[in-house]
């Protein structure tokens, strides 16, 4: 195995690999299929393709068509097998292939997947994991490029995560194959490619956990998938301009874990709320409702958020004037501090 | 006949074996199921018939129960209960039974308490009962959204596959899955994306189609030009058209279709030609969309009316369908006594199982509720 050994934590090498989101995603689905048998995945083009953006490359090799099926193109369809084979205790990871094709499936994930829990009283888990390659920023074309994380957030009885780094990406995958609730796993595509740091051996924190990405005491800047990159270099350049800015990575969007959120806007009284969505009620907007709730009287200013525009995504062509950027954040900073 | 379909009893390719009248007359295309009925002792025989009457006698209670405002809804099965009774006793222990959402014969065949059943229709529960639970017999929960179970039930045969849970030769281990829906359900895309799955994976399914003739209002021509079982070629599934009045027969071609799928040779499709005698749902009004002369045409098919008749011919007397009489009678008793004592849910009850583990925003909220309705018990006092 590459790899430096960064440290030594009782007595053993601690190997940290620096790879990218995809690869990471890649070696947690192998190590969760390693560990448990039941496990296996289904998708479009999976198999002897590895998946259009390769996430499950070698895996078929290595495990077999049993274990890793190229599925007929029917979104519903493999949903809907899916939470069949997880009723005979199986734990399915599911890719579909773009954001924007997810629809075909929405009744399964949302009106049988994501009930089924409470409809059989708690006795028989659904652990059923939904990947979702999301969001712009790779200048693809129709259907390639939605943030569809609402839809699901606003459905009770699925958990919605997003990993922001290649670790959270490494560990996120796994807990979320053994959770026994369905989970929509959306992976935000523009990070695919970077390369991070991935600690194998020390879990990243439970799936539902918020993350301090960066300390800060100024503002508190939130935020998940690819914007939490963003906010990280809005928050860089802030500081060179004498303002420090808290980071925090929401890492679940539904249920959301609030605590160190609003321990922070208490502590920073201003907070940013960045998504590539749509704002118009959004991820964003329940999160920001809520801290204005609970923080109301440590707050300085409104929350602001800073979201794609209530339109359909865009041609590619015009996606940066669509997308958050460093700028935009920067603005609402500015904005936020005004008050 | 019907609106825009050919009459099934003009009909010598359809599997029957007893007519209209109970007369014990096969169709041709029923000679290769005769074996599967052979070993039917009169015990048998009258179990079958036994059933579809208890269960008829339920399901009337049921209706009235609603008519006097108990049920919030009933989805009334009359008519269809040859089809039914027939595939699930055809089906083993080991095999799995996903219905769609009138199966309440099959679901009392298989074990569910019928009461469990009028729980969802009462408003006390999402499913009724639990699948895991033993006494269920396998039995999944019922589903409102149209064929969206086809899909279920095809991932839960695909797992027997790769479980190696089928075609080990051994009809006694092998385990298969039936999973039932209608003639409007066969219009659904997830019906179509099943057999596809199926056919695929070669998954030990039994698709089993109770085409009752309409979809609420809308009738079978208006789903299909071509009889609903032909479709099944076109996914490379074999098929074949049973009288869905004749218990029977019903029986029959699911015991082979079941033995087929356990016995690894893929999935299977049957399409019961049968009738709903009720409205859709206690909802529903039949007579702004279908003839009286209809209904009547099928009322002289009834299946326990056909198979009553078999059963007097073979010998069994008046002492048994009196006995018949009494157990319907009693069983439909303790429904309406049961279900009136049901008791009710609390406001707790909406947290319940919405996750695996509690959640500390759902628990905020469950606590909000619990002190803001106990605000009024103090205001009160």
């Amino acid at each position: 195995m590459a790899g430096r050994v960064r440290e030594l934590v009782r007595g053993e090498p601690v190997v940290t690999r620096n790879m990218p989101m995809g690869r990471a995603l890649n070696e947690g689905l192998r190590r969760a299929m390693t560990e448990d048998s039941r496990v296996l995945l289904m998708g479009e083009d999976i198999g002897k393709l590895g998946g259009v953006f390769r996430v499950t490359e070698g895996l078929q090799a290595e495990f077999g068509e049993d274990r890793v099926l190229d599925t007929p193109l029917a979104e519903s369809g493999i949903v809907g097998t899916a939470i069949g084979l997880a009723l005979g205790g199986f734990r399915p990871v599911v890719e579909i292939q773009f954001d924007g094709f997810v629809y075909p499936a929405f009744d399964q994930i949302t009106s049988q997947l994501a009930k089924l829990t409470y409809r059989l009283g708690g006795n028989t888990p659904l652990p059923v994991v939904i990947r979702i390659p999301y969001g712009g920023h790779i200048r693809s074309i129709e259907h390639h490029q939605e943030s569809p994380e609402t839809y699901f957030a606003h459905t009770p009885g699925l958990r919605v995560v997003s990993p922001a780094t290649p670790n959270d990406a490494y560990w996120m995958i796994q807990d979320a194959i053994a959770s026994p609730d369905p989970v929509v796993f959306l992976e935000p595509k523009s990070r695919y490619w970077p390369k991070g740091d991935v600690d194998t051996s020390v879990p990243a924190g439970p799936l539902h956990a918020s993350r301090i990405a960066r300390p800060g005491s100024d503002v508190t800047l939130a935020g998940h998938g690819a914007m939490v990159t963003t906010l990280l270099d809005a928050a860089a350049v802030a500081e060179a301009e004498g303002t420090t800015c808290e980071v925090i990575d929401i890492r679940s969007l539904s249920p959301v874990d609030y605590g160190p959120l609003l321990e922070s806007v208490r502590r920073t009284g201003r907070m940013v709320y960045a998504q590539e969505a749509p704002g118009f009620t959004s991820v964003g907007s329940e999160i920001a409702a809520t801290v204005m709730e609970h923080c109301f009287y440590s707050l300085q200013a409104p929350v602001l958020r800073v979201s794609a525009f209530d339109t359909p995504f865009p041609p590619a062509d015009i996606e940066a004037h669509y997308l958050p950027d460093v700028d935009r954040v920067l603005e609402a900073v500015d904005r936020a501090l005004r008050y | 006949m019907t609106a825009g379909t050919r009459d099934i009893y003009d009909d010598t390719a359809i599997v029957r074996f007893l007519d209209a009248d109970g007369t014990w007359a096969p169709t041709p295309a029923a000679e290769p199921y005769l074996d599967a009925i052979k070993s039917l002792d009169d015990d048998d025989l009258q179990t079958l018939h036994r059933d579809m009457a208890v269960i008829r006698a339920i399901d009337e209670q049921a209706t009235n129960l609603q008519r006097q405002g108990q049920l919030a809804l009933w989805p009334s099965a009359q008519g269809q209960e040859a089809a039914q009774v027939g595939s699930a006793r055809a089906a083993r222990a080991q095999d799995h039974l996903f219905p769609s959402y009138r199966e309440h014969a099959v679901a009392r065949v298989r074990g569910v308490d019928p009461v469990d059943i009028l729980k969802q229709m009462r408003g006390l529960s999402h499913a009724g009962w639990d699948p895991t639970d033993p006494k269920n017999g396998n039995t999944h929960i019922y589903t409102l959204v149209l064929g969206a179970q086809t899909l279920h039930a095809t991932g839960r045969a695909m797992g027997l596959r790769f479980d190696a849970k089928c075609g080990s030769g051994d009809p006694d281990r092998d385990e298969a899955v039936i999973v039932y829906y209608g003639d409007g359900a066969s219009s659904q895309g997830d019906v179509h994306e099943a057999m596809v799955f199926a056919a695929s994976y070669r998954a030990p399914v039994v698709f089993f189609l109770q085409n009752n003739q309409w979809a609420i209002s809308v009738p079978v021509s208006t789903q299909s030009p071509v009889p609903l079982y032909q479709r099944s070629a076109g996914y490379g599934i074999p098929s074949v058209q049973v009288d869905g009045n004749d218990v029977l027969a019903s029986y029959a071609v699911s015991r082979v279709a079941l033995d087929r799928a356990r016995a690894g040779e893929g999935p299977q499709a049957i399409e019961a030609v049968t009738y709903r005698l009720a409205p859709h749902t206690t909802s529903d009004d039949p007579t702004k969309y279908r003839s009286r002369d209809e209904e009547a045409g099928w009322a002289h098919r009834d299946p326990i009316v056909r198979m009553r008749a078999y059963l007097r011919d073979r010998g069994a007397g008046d002492e048994y369908f009196a006995a018949v009489d009494e157990e319907a009678a009693e069983a439909a008793d303790d429904v309406r006594v049961r279900t009136a004592a049901l008791g009710s849910l609390g406001p707790d009850d909406l947290f319940r199982n919405v996750y695996s583990q509690v959640e500390e925003a759902l628990e905020e909220q469950r606590r909000w509720l619990a002190e803001y309705e106990s605000s009024f018990e103090e205001n009160l006092s």
